[in-house]
């Protein structure tokens, strides 16, 4: 390709880079030009957040060159790396949510008169930086009175008010909706139409198609190969990212069982009229053994705070629960615990895990904490059920005593189903449990959900991928803003149906707000 | 009987021994390694640099000598760090331990020179209250959620007050006429199995702190409830009583020290009791390995840490310098102690000496 080389404007040649016992990447080359945008893909553990993180200076490379703009750099730190240029937007929003808006796009480089921070210049640069994604916000609002959407986008546009020739973008979706991921790539666009390079790791496979021009597949800290995005068929992206034969995978998703296939047991949680004030409902559903529900909704629709009130995290104002026919009023987690519910968090890291214990600690202690204090598990039965879930699920671990904070996304996730199938639940809550995880545990955690299905668990389901949610549930319960707009049944589930009840509910209550 | 060990055998048996920890610590990849390391280098500059600090003596079948004094006025301060262990695991911290201590010994005291209870009885009810002033910095804690160090700021202050409350005042002496004063001042100058019945003491409650820590759920609680409060609400841990416990626990812990002191001196002293020892406490819960962030403890790490803090503190003395003077090595101890302990720091060191030796080839 030699008429690329003149629009160079990152090569990245030869990287490598060990951690104790795992090399994570393998002389991976990487090449990026102007004003494109380059989709980075892999599974957990691929290695692209080593390379990025050797782009940005995070890590050290053990070997390989890194030039920009003909260049040679050598980033040691991420402030050193935004200032040769290399800007960053991690997956996670890494703001203060106490400042405003206006610092914390300006954090760091305020501007100053005689060592004053110039507070009006400040705004003003905000306002600039947000206006280039189409945002008008507040900018001397706190951070944290925004939607966690908005922080992303406010994350982003302190990227951009550093003079970036190059923006990494690393997850940068998880947790923003459609139309929020719209707002986002029409900015993108535009940062590519003034010759920015942009890396876009994602693990939505459409998003890197709407929006890449380029694709680089790493898989297991070596480089598989580097296409243009038109002529990579979705279904072979998929393959070179795992490693299996493309017809293989076409193959295992027409074995999936069709939605509304399995009949459902006997009813197991029955909700009526459950709501809270500025949260969620009312909300009426019953949840059968042996049934997958989904909540539908976009972002903010409620679905998160409706598992809140179920697992007792929040209180309801009002409405009933009732399991097994026996009304309950579920007023803490450890009294939904006891009731034979589990709930794994749509936030991994603030309410999942425990990061600095090992992996075997993380599993047991839910089944401590229901057994009490003194009823101990013996180290011999927390390492035999640590084992036995490592195994069963797959978990990718050196070991149950690694903590857990050293493994990836997908694993973790793993790890919290673990920590509650161990306590034999009668209903599993999962908020986005395939949120930010690789494609290969998306689906061994889809195929994970039918399998306790078929078991007889009841499963409550949430999320924001509606093919998943079509795949994989028995019923459907559609929220909008914060309110339950319809229910769909077995074979009366598909994505247009539930987009239709979304969208069509929409259009007419628009007016009233 | 021999009224006087030769020191060389002596001190060397325990260098042989602490290098056989070090090693141990080195090989399980423990934290308590630089503690441990600090030690044992203190110990090895006393064995030639300090005249007589490894002599003991065999009096009327009690051991003394420097070396037994470390260990008994090290007491306080290693009673009062098994609690702040907990306590800070559970990324909290307890300020008030100090005060707590005067409390103890003013209320054993003063239940003493008012006469008619029976020992055992004075010393449950020391103890008693310094369970419900724990619980008290447990409540504001776990129940309203006041920031730990504010929390226990309120009783570090006032406790010293409610000690003043109780002596009306004074220093309780304990006279010889009291009953009970051989028992009592029995806890704080007496021997058991040859050393000071204060270092069993210690030695008990740090078995049972193991044991409860270790041999039930309790410690992956605290463990857990540190490392991540929600996450650990969510997957049923009664994070609530888990702390009301650590900090329970630290009063008391603080109460059995005061009791030891006040019987040590025969006096309860509202005001000098205990002061600044939640200080050293802390000192050595860092020293010891234990983040202030909370999560993973070392209670054992603890210990040491109170024992390096203790053996200075002796050294200093020693050496002829005043107690204050001596507080400035000390200083210098923690702050390299530390650093040994951080990654970074050590990383960065190692770097320092590889840099040039990579550079050659090239």
């Amino acid at each position: 390709m030699p008429e690329v080389s003149d629009s160079l404007l990152l090569e990245m040649r030869g990287i490598s880079k060990a951690f104790p016992g795992v090399q994570a990447l393998d002389g991976v080359p990487f090449r990026l030009r102007r004003g494109e945008v380059h989709g980075l893909m892999g599974e957990n553990g691929a290695g692209k957040s080593t390379l990025i993180k050797v782009l940005t200076g995070v890590y050290r490379r053990d070997a390989g060159e890194i030039t920009l703009d003909g260049v040679p750099v050598h980033p040691t730190s991420p402030q050193h790396a935004e200032a040769v240029g290399i800007s960053t937007v991690y997956q996670e929003v890494n703001l203060i949510p106490h400042l405003s808006v206006a610092e914390n796009v300006c954090l760091g480089r305020q501007p100053t008169r005689l060592g004053m921070i110039r507070w009006r210049a400040i705004r003003r640069r905000a306002e600039a930086a947000l206006d280039k994604l189409g945002l008008a916000l507040d900018v001397s609002r706190q951070l944290s009175s925004y939607s966690i959407a908005i922080q992303q986008m406010v994350a982003i546009a302190r990227a951009l008010d550093v003079r970036a020739k190059l923006l990494v973008l690393d997850e940068p979706t998880s947790s923003l909706d459609e139309k929020e991921v719209a707002e986002l790539f029409a900015a993108v666009a535009r940062l590519r139409e003034r010759g920015l390079g942009i890396i876009f790791i994602t693990h939505f496979l459409d998003q890197v198609y709407r929006v890449s021009d380029r694709i680089t597949v790493l898989r297991n800290g070596g480089f598989v190969g580097e296409y243009e995005t038109k002529d990579l068929p979705r279904i072979e992206l998929i393959g070179r990212m795992i490693g299996k034969d493309p017809s293989a995978i076409a193959a295992d998703g027409e074995r999936r069982p069709s939605a509304g296939a399995a009949a459902a047991g006997e009813a197991l949680v029955h909700v009526d009229g459950l709501r809270r004030r500025g949260s969620v409902g009312p909300l009426t559903m019953t949840i059968h053994r042996g049934e997958v529900v989904a909540l539908a909704g976009l972002l903010g629709s409620g679905r998160t705070e409706a598992a809140r009130l179920l697992f007792g995290i929040d209180r309801p104002d009002g409405g009933q629960i009732r399991v097994t026919g026996r009304p309950e009023r579920i007023r803490s987690p450890r009294r939904a615990i006891r009731l034979g519910f589990a709930f794994t968090p749509e936030d991994r890291r603030y309410a999942g895990i425990i990061p600095n214990l090992s992996v075997r600690e993380n599993i047991v202690l839910a089944l401590q904490a229901s057994r009490g204090t003194w009823r101990t598990l013996s180290r011999k039965r927390q390492v035999e059920i640590a084992g036995r879930f490592i195994e069963a699920l797959d978990i990718k671990t050196p070991g149950p005593e690694q903590p857990i904070a050293n493994l990836s996304g997908g694993n973790q996730q793993k790890v919290l189903l673990a920590r509650w199938l161990a306590t034999e639940p009668r209903l599993l809550i999962l908020d986005e449990p395939t949120r930010g995880i690789d494609v290969g545990a998306k689906a061994e955690i889809e195929g994970l959900i039918a399998r306790l299905r078929e078991q007889g668990m009841a499963i409550l389901f949430i999320s924001s991928e509606l093919e998943e949610v079509v795949r994989d549930s028995q019923r459907v319960v559609v929220l909008r803003d914060r309110a339950q707009i319809g229910e769909l049944v077995g074979g009366a589930i598909s994505e247009q149906a539930i987009l239709h009840l979304i969208a069509g509910q929409e259009t007419g209550g628009g007016d009233v707000r | 009987m021999f009224a006087e060990l030769s020191a060389p055998p002596f001190a060397l048996a325990l260098l042989v021994v602490l290098a056989g920890l070090l090693v141990a610590a080195r090989l399980a990849r423990s934290t308590v390694f630089w503690p441990l390391a600090a030690l044992a280098l203190l110990l090895a500059f006393n064995l030639f640099a300090t005249r007589g600090f490894f002599s003991l003596e065999w009096k009327e079948g009690h051991l003394f000598g420097p070396a037994i004094d470390v260990l008994k006025n090290g007491s306080y301060v290693m009673l009062l760090s098994l609690g702040m262990t907990l306590v800070i695991a559970t990324s909290g911290v307890d300020l008030s331990v100090g005060a707590v201590m005067a409390i103890s010994g003013a209320v054993a005291a003063g239940l003493i020179e008012r006469g008619g209870l029976p020992l055992p009885a004075v010393l449950a009810a020391a103890l008693g209250v310094c369970v419900l002033v724990g619980l008290w910095n447990g409540v504001l804690v776990a129940v309203f959620r006041v920031q730990p160090l504010v929390a226990t700021l309120v009783l570090m202050v006032a406790g010293r007050g409610v000690a003043m409350l109780i002596t009306e005042g004074r220093r309780i002496t304990i006279q010889r006429s009291y009953a009970g004063y051989d028992a009592f001042v029995y806890i704080g100058n007496g021997f058991l199995f040859y050393v000071p019945l204060a270092v069993t003491i210690v030695a008990v409650m740090l078995l049972l702190t193991a044991l409860l820590t270790r041999k039930t759920a309790l410690g992956l609680f605290i463990e857990a409830v540190g490392d991540n409060d929600t996450a650990s609400r969510y997957a049923g841990v009664n994070a609530r009583a888990v702390k009301l416990a650590a900090y329970t626990f630290s009063a008391f812990c603080a109460g059995v020290a005061g009791l030891i002191y006040a019987s040590n001196i025969r006096t309860a002293d509202p005001s000098k009791a205990g002061l600044y020892l939640e200080l050293d406490a802390i000192m050595a819960v860092v020293i010891g390995g234990t983040a202030l962030t909370g999560g993973r403890f070392r209670l054992i790490g603890s210990v040491v840490g109170a024992l390096l803090i203790q053996t200075l503190t002796t050294t200093m003395l020693m050496h002829g310098l005043s107690s204050d003077q001596a507080l400035v090595p000390k200083a210098v101890v923690v702050v390299a102690v530390c650093l040994l302990q951080s990654r970074v720091f050590r990383e960065r060191v190692a770097r320092l000496f590889r840099r040039p030796a990579r550079r050659q080839p090239a």
